[in-house]
């Protein structure tokens, strides 16, 4: 029994350790300005505030407004979403359900690409861009998390696809469904769980990344979250009320969103490992 | 266990007849995968080969401006192995890369072999809290751990303000973890490994959960402890799920970028990775050099490669592209 007591202290103190930074991160943006900058910080506000919340919703940031970024960033991800969940739909069929040559090499190519390192592609993406006037632009920039969430998206999907009895399909043919109709009537929505997983995962990609949205986008109205987060932060680093705002909105609801699907992602990273 | 196509493709009888294989062109899987062929064409290998075409040219403002691409030979690479920059920001890669990768593995086993051990509500409860971690975008946890170190109403450095002297030392109240490059990765590791552990932790308990009872069962009666049942059993059952998790870890782990632009910044060379130094020469500067940029990207990628080549060959041996 103290054994048991003593595991589930431990237990306790890894989710303290573990929620606290984002626990600090609310509290902060709920603290009025003389709170955040006490010499002797305290865990919860005393005096709770929205005013951070209010200047972040409505006010302008670098003449723009939080919408902005916010809508930028919705299309993007949902754009994101929708064309890579369809190939992948398309691909994870191909390799769950046809034996053909190259399906081999299809799926190590898939492990091999999702280990290219992304900020290397910066450089060669920007200048093809360029080359294509797609540089300052929302689809220029889609196009590229495109490809980043299609690997994993297909390498997630297949075990979805694989899980659906083939007899379900075969009995369709039997009733005279072509292939395309068997695929809208009968995989598609048996696959629908696991499609919204890795949409969402999908979404997420196209929603945090950083480093492409701040080298390729140069007008302001194109500008996604997290590039707001990197200019508030970088205009000294001194408004934290706002700053912890605004990272509250951004971080909300891919958390929540995380929280959804992690199971599947864990298992679609190491699958194989697990099998024992 | 989620090879599930395995089991029907493996049913007697179903590769020599079966009416809906008959009616399948033989056209169809190629159709379904060519759009991913062309976009990952496009956007990975194709940019790979510029990216290598790149190092062994000068690509500048003037080509920014539609002008060819100047070939240099081999300048760009003995420019940058004679930069001590180059040789300090590849210490830095390599020595963050294990020291991230190192307490990321063990932090998370032993938080995997936590959760194994409590009950089932306190089990889901705490790895919830645990995926907060993972789930909190790269850029929010690099400001948020900004802030934490922070010298004016920072959160730890008035908690070790508090601790006694004796313990941590004194002077806390005023320091300044962002003024070079040791506390700054100091503070980098943490930030990197509360967002990694959770992975670790519940890919290992995921694969806890897949060994027998009477292992351990066994072992205990044999009167083996905590430790030797760890080396004994845990470790050699789960080699493989460890050997995957090193891998992607170390894949990972090398190449962080935004979290360290955003804790040190390009003005502060001093603290740069492979990745920063990178971007630095391309993008930093008025006079952007995207050629000299490539050759260190193309450094990193072949880095990056031999792990990527040991994680293949993991996965391929371990049947997962069947």
């Amino acid at each position: 029994m103290r054994t048991r007591a003593m595991f589930n202290a431990l237990g306790v103190l890894v989710f303290v350790l573990a929620v606290f930074p984002v626990f600090w991160m609310v509290s902060t943006a709920f603290k009025p300005n003389d709170e955040i900058f006490s010499s002797t910080p305290k865990p919860l506000p005393a005096d709770p505030t929205v005013r951070h919340f209010d200047f972040v919703l409505n006010g302008r940031i670098a003449e723009t407004s939080f919408w902005s970024y916010f809508g930028n960033s919705l299309l993007l991800a949902l754009g994101t979403v929708v064309v890579s969940g369809l190939l992948a739909v398309l691909a994870a069929t191909a390799v769950a359900r046809f034996r053909f040559t190259f399906r081999t090499t299809f799926l190590v190519m898939l492990l091999v690409v999702q280990m290219v390192p992304l900020e290397a592609l910066v450089i060669p993406l920007f200048l093809d861009l360029k080359r294509l006037t797609l540089l300052d632009s929302l689809v220029g920039l889609s196009i590229v998390y495109i490809g980043f969430a299609l690997p994993f998206s297909i390498w997630m999907l297949r075990g979805f696809v694989a899980a659906v009895p083939r007899e379900l399909e075969e009995a369709a043919a039997i009733d005279g469904a072509g292939p395309v109709r068997t695929f809208f009537t009968v995989l598609l929505p048996l696959v629908a769980p696991g499609l919204v997983a890795t949409s969402i995962f999908s979404f997420i990609t196209a929603w945090n990344e950083f480093i492409f949205a701040f080298t390729f986008l140069d007008d302001q109205s194109k500008y996604t979250l997290p590039i707001m987060m990197q200019y508030f932060f970088g205009r000294g680093g001194n408004e934290w009320g706002p700053i912890m705002a605004a990272s509250t909105l951004l971080s909300l609801p891919v958390i929540v969103f995380f929280l959804l699907v992690q199971r599947r992602m864990v298992s679609g990273l190491t699958s194989g490992a697990i099998k024992g | 266990m989620l090879d599930t196509a395995s089991p029907s493709r493996s049913a007697p009888g179903r590769k020599t007849s079966g009416p809906a294989r008959r009616r399948r062109p033989r056209l169809g899987p190629y159709l379904l995968i060519l759009p991913t062929l062309v976009v990952i064409a496009l956007l990975m290998f194709w940019p790979m080969i510029q990216i290598g075409v790149m190092s062994f040219q000068k690509v500048g403002n003037r080509q920014l401006r539609g002008e060819p691409a100047e070939a240099v030979g081999t300048e760009n690479f003995r420019t940058i192995f004679d930069d001590p920059l180059f040789w300090q920001s590849l210490k830095h890669t390599l020595l963050f890369g294990v020291v991230a990768v190192t307490l990321t593995l063990v932090l998370g086993t032993l938080v995997g072999l936590l959760l194994n051990r409590l009950g089932r509500r306190m089990s889901s409860f705490v790895a919830g809290g645990v995926m907060v971690a993972w789930a909190t975008p790269p850029i929010t946890a690099a400001i948020i751990f900004y802030w934490l170190f922070g010298n004016t109403g920072g959160a730890v450095n008035w908690f070790l303000d508090l601790l006694p002297d004796a313990l941590v030392g004194d002077g806390w109240a005023d320091y300044n973890w962002f003024a070079s490059p040791l506390p700054t990765y100091t503070v980098l590791t943490i930030c990197v490994v509360w967002q990694s552990f959770p992975f670790i932790a519940v890919s290992v308990l995921a694969g806890l959960r897949s060994v027998p009872g009477e292992l351990y069962e066994a072992a205990r009666v044999d009167g083996a402890g905590a430790w030797r049942t760890f080396w004994q059993i845990t470790f050699p059952l789960l080699r493989p799920i460890f050997l995957v998790l090193t891998v992607l870890s170390i894949i990972w782990d090398f190449k962080v970028f935004t979290q360290l632009f955003i804790m040190a910044g390009l003005a502060n060379r001093d603290a740069f990775n492979l990745s920063l130094y990178a971007y630095s020469e391309a993008f930093g500067g008025i006079n952007p050099k995207l050629g000299m940029g490539s050759a260190i990207a193309l450094v990193l990628t072949l880095l990056l490669l031999v792990v990527t080549a040991a994680y293949v060959r993991i996965m391929v041996r371990q049947g997962e592209t069947k």
